[in-house]
């Protein structure tokens, strides 16, 4: 630690506490409301009282919501899976192989990735329609791929130029064909850039919302945001914010426990390349 | 075979064509198909309950003169109403974000017990999905229970309840706020590791010869960050101009807050009219697109620094 003034240390401090109530507090308070009961919801507390856990019992008392949990885990499943091979095999080729046009595919890669969502909306309406894939899982998969893909191609794209080429003159030597290259000198390596990818993948279909409202049509075909975004109570004007708090928290707790645990990867992931222009 | 190209060579154009096929036919797929066909759309009279049944409308969907009047997406005061909004959304949203971005990257950036947890920390927010953060905010601005209200009135600040997602006053900046809470991680993440390239040398020299830290962070700080600034406000831009799950799930499809996206889906899917819903998308596309061009051009970030982070921020 290097000097600093009192002064300086205070205000340090006093912003470090800032920013923590800043960024924890909403998730603090949505825990704190997910275990009030009845009409305890609408007394405000700040700090918790008793730990009642009926609203978690209630979300999935019927099922369905278990049900949206594995819709979204099956999405995201396969969404990641279609990416990381469909990813690695056009990075090995746009990062190892010189052809024409490579720049130009690259380019137009990220140019989907600027798409905004509603642009393809209808478009992607009658695609799945006509695929038959509509009010499916594999509808909203395939949809998925609009983000993922340029995602990933471009992140391993980055990773596996960094690669020393040695290794696979080496294999070329050794009279190695490109998927030999490709399954048995990358894939070993590129796990660490395949892991934060697929990560990434995972986050980006578990949260998305708009396609999963817009294609599906039934409960039981929902993924976990749009079952949030829908849940509604007995009544019509009384939204049930207790049960909607432990849905909210249950799908937010594995994902931030996700986060914390690979930070170190994601956050080198989010950044590749960003810090060295 | 040259050494800086691996396997590359001539006969290799092939083998790249095997390789690539499959990743360009899915996003032919899945990307050029639907926005060819959402265009397409754009200039028919199509409806979402019999998408193959439709007639050739031109421009009407756009602009269209009749009986002395116009009609179309040019013509509607609410789309007009729904572009200011997106513009000052991305705005407000964008620049806030930079400012706090910058400054919680500083705080992150200084050396003191714990700061590998409260990086973890400040994480949390980006972490959450979207929805999740719309409810749990709509919850904690809730007119009459929520604990804004309640804080700010302990804190006399406010001396009755303000219902601050119905109110059209207060609903788009409630909505910002939301945005800013959830994505300046992100930005606060790409500034960091900004900073964490600036060499030690520079300050400690800054330090010798006594210059001011708001000098050291406006001369040395801030240029050498520059091009990591411009490439995280051209993502945070892009995502602020097709914002769409937050501003639904806080506020649906109220017109205080609509956006070119909340707007041109519910032309799609609430009123079921696929040719005008997929004119508004198409005008949409356009207009992020031109503010993406008019950007790049002015501030030409590196395009390889636009490698990783894309989707990053908005997932």
């Amino acid at each position: 630690m290097t000097r600093r003034s009192p002064l300086a240390a205070a205000g340090l401090a006093l912003a470090v506490v800032l920013l923590l109530l800043w960024s924890l507090f909403p998730l603090y308070y949505a825990v704190l409301t997910s275990m009030e009961s009845g009409s305890g919801i609408f007394r405000i507390r700040w700090w918790p009282e008793a730990i009642e856990l009926g609203n978690y019992r209630a979300l999935f008392a019927t099922g369905a919501f278990g049900r949206s949990i594995l819709n979204s885990v099956l999405v995201a499943v396969l969404v990641v899976t279609a990416s990381a091979a469909l990813g690695l095999t056009a990075a090995h080729a746009l990062g190892r192989i010189r052809f024409p046009g490579r720049r130009l595919i690259l380019l137009a890669v990220l140019a989907v990735s600027m798409f905004p969502q509603v642009a393809v909306l209808s478009g992607m309406f009658t695609l799945i329609r006509g695929l038959g894939l509509y009010n499916s899982l594999w509808g909203l998969a395939l949809a998925y791929l609009l983000f993922t893909l340029p995602f990933t191609v471009w992140v391993l794209t980055t990773f596996i130029r960094e690669l020393p080429v040695e290794i696979e003159e080496a294999a070329i030597m050794d009279g190695a064909g490109p998927f030999t290259i490709l399954i048995r000198i990358f894939l070993p390596l590129m796990w660490p850039a395949i892991v934060t990818t697929g990560l990434i993948a995972f986050i980006i279909a578990w949260n998305e919302f708009l396609f999963a409202l817009t294609f599906t049509l039934t409960d039981d075909m929902r993924t976990v945001p749009v079952a949030i975004a829908l849940l509604t109570g007995g009544s019509q004007h009384e939204l049930p914010w207790g049960m909607i708090m432990a849905a909210s928290v249950t799908v937010t707790l594995p994902l931030v426990a996700l986060v914390l645990v690979f930070q170190r990867r994601l956050v080198a992931g989010l950044t590749a390349g960003a810090v060295k222009g | 075979m040259s050494a800086t190209t691996g396997a590359g060579g001539r006969g290799s154009t092939r083998t790249a064509a095997v390789f690539l096929s499959p990743m360009m036919a899915v996003l032919a797929l899945v990307a050029v198909w639907p926005l060819a066909r959402t265009i397409w759309f754009g200039f028919t009279d199509a409806s979402l309950t019999a998408p193959g049944d439709y007639g050739l409308v031109g421009f009407a969907n756009y602009l269209e003169a009749y009986d002395g009047a116009w009609y179309g997406i040019l013509a509607d005061p609410t789309w007009w109403r729904a572009l200011a909004n997106t513009l000052i959304f991305a705005a407000a949203s964008v620049t806030l974000e930079t400012v706090l971005g910058i400054a919680m990257a500083l705080v992150l950036n200084a050396e003191f017990r714990g700061r590998g947890w409260v990086r973890a920390a400040v994480l949390v927010p980006w972490a959450i999905p979207t929805v999740v953060s719309a409810k749990m905010w709509a919850w904690m601005l809730h007119d009459q229970f929520g604990i804004v209200n309640a804080g700010l009135m302990a804190l006399g600040l406010i001396d009755r309840p303000v219902a601050w997602l119905a109110d059209a006053t207060t609903a788009l900046p409630a909505v910002i706020l939301v945005d800013v809470w959830k994505t300046t991680p992100f930005v606060a993440l790409l500034m960091l590791a900004a900073l964490q390239t600036v060499p030690r040398d520079c300050y400690e020299a800054a330090r010798v010869d006594g210059i001011p830290a708001w000098k050291v962070f406006v001369f040395i700080t801030l240029p050498l960050i520059r091009p990591a600034l411009a490439v995280a406000v051209v993502f945070r831009l892009l995502d602020a101009l097709r914002v769409f799950d937050l501003v639904y799930v806080m506020t649906g499809n109220a017109e205080a807050t609509m956006t070119l996206s909340v707007h041109a889906r519910q032309q799609l899917v609430q009123f079921q009219d696929m040719g005008y819903g997929s004119a508004a998308s198409t005008l949409l596309f356009l207009v992020v697109g031109l503010v993406t061009i008019l950007w790049l051009a002015v501030l030409r970030p590196d395009r390889s620094a636009v490698a990783g982070q894309r989707e990053g921020a908005g997932a």
